[in-house]
């Protein structure tokens, strides 16, 4: 395989990785004002993700620092082109981050509930906002032989971006209602695991609704119809997607998140597939479209590169993984008297 | 305003911005491993209280520390696209080896550390914090051999309208880059041992917490003294070689106009651009900036007149910005030795616990300055030789970055503001479990 496709698919993997392992704070941080009736609720909540959303996060500075390395035109091209849509994400993230930290080092009901609003914002923006990129990703963009992007902020909420907006956010809350039915007991766990049965069914409906309307708006199917093998993957989706009713159904929470974890990493392998070779196209003129072979770095950059990959990626995964485990178990009210606690 | 003066603007508040927390997370993890490890190998209890005061205040700044630099990694894409095509090839990735090798270590043990004091043994937390403090450190590695390769471009060659990278070990060695990590890095602990000496001193002026505070104010005293004279040594290894690559920013540092021999540095000087002369110039000391940049007080220096006019940087700025640096680095190792020798009489010297903490801020505008002089007089270029910033910025609509940079002076004015307000307050609050005495 050449050395671009090889990191064509890493580029799609590190953004699946972190959709996948952020997508949970994202999703808790949008539910936290409607499951935490209370303020030990949300403490409980916030403590679900107290020690991994940090890490998590990095798997988005990792995918964009990755996107500047082996393809530094679509980096370029990408990021100005999206500029007011990649400013409002990372301002909400800055106020998420701030906000778990800050919450409670103030026992002041006004000085929380500032920082709810922000943490609901800056989960609730991020996790549409990603949707509605990648879905234009998806179907294209007004871009010239220069890199040049023809539109505004408001090109972006078209139907099918919003559609893709709506997915994302559905995709994170049930994976973010499936790790507090994993961490929490009693009420709050109830609340949680009604909520990700409830939100399942739309999400179903929605993924049924995307993946008809990629069919209309995007080209992605031209793969699949050209390497009918590749429907294996899509086969694949649409079974993660309905094991996590299955295994909710029955209880088990872990295997529903474990599920929905890998309903997401191919909900999102779903369009990379589809795009391959093309990381950015235009919807102008595909001559004009970024790909992996025109876009990408030198081959010496990308041999690096890969080497670092190779020798990090595993590590951090496994000192993350022992992180995960470190942090299994319920959170309860008694973490809440532990005096680090968020 | 055109989009490439409000980039530069917006670029100049966010990483100044940023580099407000950078240091102190360089410097204090250090200090808190440290007392950690000293709690593990003797079990005192005072130690532990220390772990956890300076631990708290750590985490406020690291928070705001990690929130500002995202932003960054995403700005060369936003604001300065042409750029990043450019040299993409080798500066991304210095970006991505930093994120893969740092930030992951970084953020993932600071949530192990935070959350675990009960999960794991004594031992092993106070190890985690020590490979907190290896991450940033290592992370501050890539990303100035990242900003040295924009200072002093080496190991590539121009190929398909681009830089491309033909050497990495080029990159890596560059000799640029390295002097920076080690000065920045000097820095960081310089400004680390001055917050806590700072905060220190409040506290025995007020005669509470006294052992507890006598001993950090000491640890961070022996940290501080060999950090502020290694410092000085390196900073003026750095100019030489700043001299040598880049004769423009030397020039201006010193509004020094005509090129040569024994050439004088000025205490004091005004420029005037507009007729390539200076207006005022007080106490001037012959050949000492010849020495300052060659080591030898009869050597030739290049003055701005053989530099052409569009490739010189602003003179006043980065003039400005080196004589404060130096003054306060000048001043730093003479606090640090006056409180060697009241090291055991500080809670009467009183006087000495006053400057000590009002002095606290002083080291966070020499490194403002530092970044100051060092960016403000590489322009006009954003790759020192190779390409201009004009050439550098995206081709982004005015009103995008006009919105984006009143947004981040908003939020950034009100997070710089609740940071401050909380660090204060925990640091005013003094340890929770520390024995009085
Ligand atoms: C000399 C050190 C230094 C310098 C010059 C910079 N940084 Fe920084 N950065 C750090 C040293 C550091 C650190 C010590 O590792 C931080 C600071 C506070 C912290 O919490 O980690 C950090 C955090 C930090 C983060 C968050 C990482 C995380 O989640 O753990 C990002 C994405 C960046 N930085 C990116 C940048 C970029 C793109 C810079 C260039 C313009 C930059 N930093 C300048
Ligand atoms: C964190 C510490 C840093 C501070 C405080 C700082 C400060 C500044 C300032 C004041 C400017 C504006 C100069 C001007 O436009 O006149 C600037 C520009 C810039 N710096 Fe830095 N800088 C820092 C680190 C870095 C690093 C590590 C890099 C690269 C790895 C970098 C890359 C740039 C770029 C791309 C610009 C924009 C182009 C320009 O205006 O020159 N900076 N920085
Ligand atoms: C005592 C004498 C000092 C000398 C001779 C000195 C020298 C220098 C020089 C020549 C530069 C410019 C390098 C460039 O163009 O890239 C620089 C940058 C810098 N200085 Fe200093 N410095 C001194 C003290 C200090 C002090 C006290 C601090 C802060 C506590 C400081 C912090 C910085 C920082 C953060 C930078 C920017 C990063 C870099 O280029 O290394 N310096 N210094």
């Amino acid at each position: 395989m050449a050395l671009q496709t090889i990191w064509f698919f890493l580029w799609g993997l590190l953004w699946a990785l972190f959709f996948m392992t952020d997508g949970f704070d994202f999703g808790i941080g949008t539910l936290l004002p409607f499951l935490g009736k209370n303020d030990d609720d949300k403490r409980i909540m916030l403590n679900s993700m107290g020690p991994l959303w940090d890490g998590n996060e990095v798997w988005l500075i990792t995918a964009g620092g990755v996107t500047f390395a082996a393809f530094p035109l679509v980096y370029s091209v990408m990021f100005s082109s999206l500029y007011s849509a990649l400013m409002l994400i990372l301002f909400a993230l800055i106020l998420r981050g701030v906000a778990l930290e800050f919450r409670s080092k103030v026992d002041n009901p006004g000085w929380r509930q500032i920082w709810d609003v922000c943490i609901f914002v800056g989960s609730f923006a991020p996790a549409l906002l990603f949707g509605v990129a990648f879905a234009n990703i998806f179907q294209g963009l007004p871009i010239d032989e220069n890199g040049l992007y023809h539109g505004t902020l408001f090109t972006l909420l078209n139907g099918y971006g919003l559609l893709g907006g709506l997915l994302f956010l559905l995709l994170f809350l049930v994976h973010g209602s499936l790790w507090l039915s994993i961490k929490t007991e009693g009420d709050l766990h109830e609340r949680a695991a009604w909520t990700a049965n409830k939100i399942w069914w739309a999400l179903l409906v929605t993924a049924v609704a995307f993946l008809i309307a990629s069919k209309f708006k995007t080209n992605l199917y031209d793969n699949y119809i050209a390497n009918p093998a590749l429907f294996f993957f899509i086969a694949l989706n649409v079974l993660a997607l309905l094991g996590i009713k299955l295994y909710l159904v029955r209880k088990a929470f872990f295997k529903a998140w474990f599920a929905s974890s890998l309903t997401i990493v191919l909900c999102t392998f779903f369009g990379v597939i589809g795009l391959f070779p093309s990381l950015f196209p235009s919807n102008i003129s595909p001559e004009y479209s970024l790909t992996a072979y025109n876009a990408s770095s030198s081959p010496l950059t990308l041999k690096i590169m890969l080497i670092v990959v190779i020798i990090f990626v595993p590590v951090i995964i496994a000192y993350q993984a022992w992180a995960y485990n470190m942090f299994k178990g319920k959170v309860t009210k008694k973490d809440l008297e532990y005096e680090e606690a968020y | 305003m055109d989009v490439l003066l409000l980039s530069r603007l917006q670029f100049a508040a966010a990483t100044m911005f940023h580099f407000l927390f950078v240091p102190l997370t360089l410097g204090l993890s250090i200090l808190v491993a440290y007392m950690e490890t000293k709690y593990v190998r003797t079990g005192d209890e005072t130690y532990l209280s220390m772990t956890k005061f300076w631990g708290k205040l750590f985490l406020i700044n690291f928070a705001l520390g990690v929130v500002t630099g995202i932003t960054l990694e995403f700005q060369f894409g936003t604001n300065w696209s042409r750029y990043s095509a450019y040299v993409g090839d080798i500066f991304g990735s210095l970006l991505a080896i930093e994120a893969t090798a740092a930030f992951f270590l970084e953020s993932t043990f600071i949530g192990v550390w935070v959350f675990g004091w009960n999960k794991i043994s004594k031992k092993a937390h106070a190890i985690v914090m020590w490979l907190i403090a290896g991450a940033s450190t290592l992370s501050a590695i890539w990303i100035l051999i990242a900003n040295g390769w924009m200072q002093h471009p080496v190991g590539y060659e121009i190929r398909n309208g681009r830089a491309e990278l033909t050497d990495f070990a080029a990159v890596v060695f560059n000799k640029f880059g390295l002097l920076e990590f080690i000065h920045t890095v000097s820095a960081a602990y310089v400004l680390s041992a001055f917050f806590v000496m700072g905060i220190s001193a409040y506290h025995l002026l007020k005669k509470q917490h006294i052992d507890f505070f006598t001993r950090s104010f000491k640890i961070s005293l022996v940290f501080g003294l060999v950090f502020s004279i290694f410092l000085a040594i390196n900073g003026d290894m750095h100019a030489v070689h700043v001299t040598e690559v880049q004769p423009a920013k030397l020039a201006a540092m010193e509004a020094h106009w005509e090129t040569t021999a024994r050439a004088p540095i000025h205490l004091f000087a005004i420029p005037d651009e507009e007729n390539e002369r200076n207006l005022i110039e007080i106490g001037s000391i012959p050949g000492l900036l010849s020495f300052l940049g060659h080591h030898d007080i009869n050597a030739e220096v290049t003055g701005l007149k053989d530099i052409p006019k569009d490739e010189r940087p602003p003179v006043f700025l980065t003039l400005l910005a080196f004589r404060t640096m130096v003054g306060l680095g000048t001043l730093f190792p003479l606090l640090m030795i006056i409180g060697w020798f009241l090291r055991n009489r500080l809670v009467e010297s009183t006087l000495y616990l006053k400057v000590m903490l009002f002095a606290i801020p002083l080291p966070y505008i020499a490194c403002e300055m530092g970044w100051v002089l060092a960016e403000v007089g590489r322009q006009p270029w954003i790759v020192y030789g190779l390409m201009k910033t004009a050439d550098a910025v995206s081709p982004i609509a005015t009103s995008q970055v006009a919105v984006s940079l009143v947004a981040f002076i908003l939020v950034y004015g009100l997070l710089g503001a609740t940071g401050f307000y909380l660090i204060t307050k925990y640091a005013k609050k003094g340890p929770e479990s520390a024995i009085e005495n």
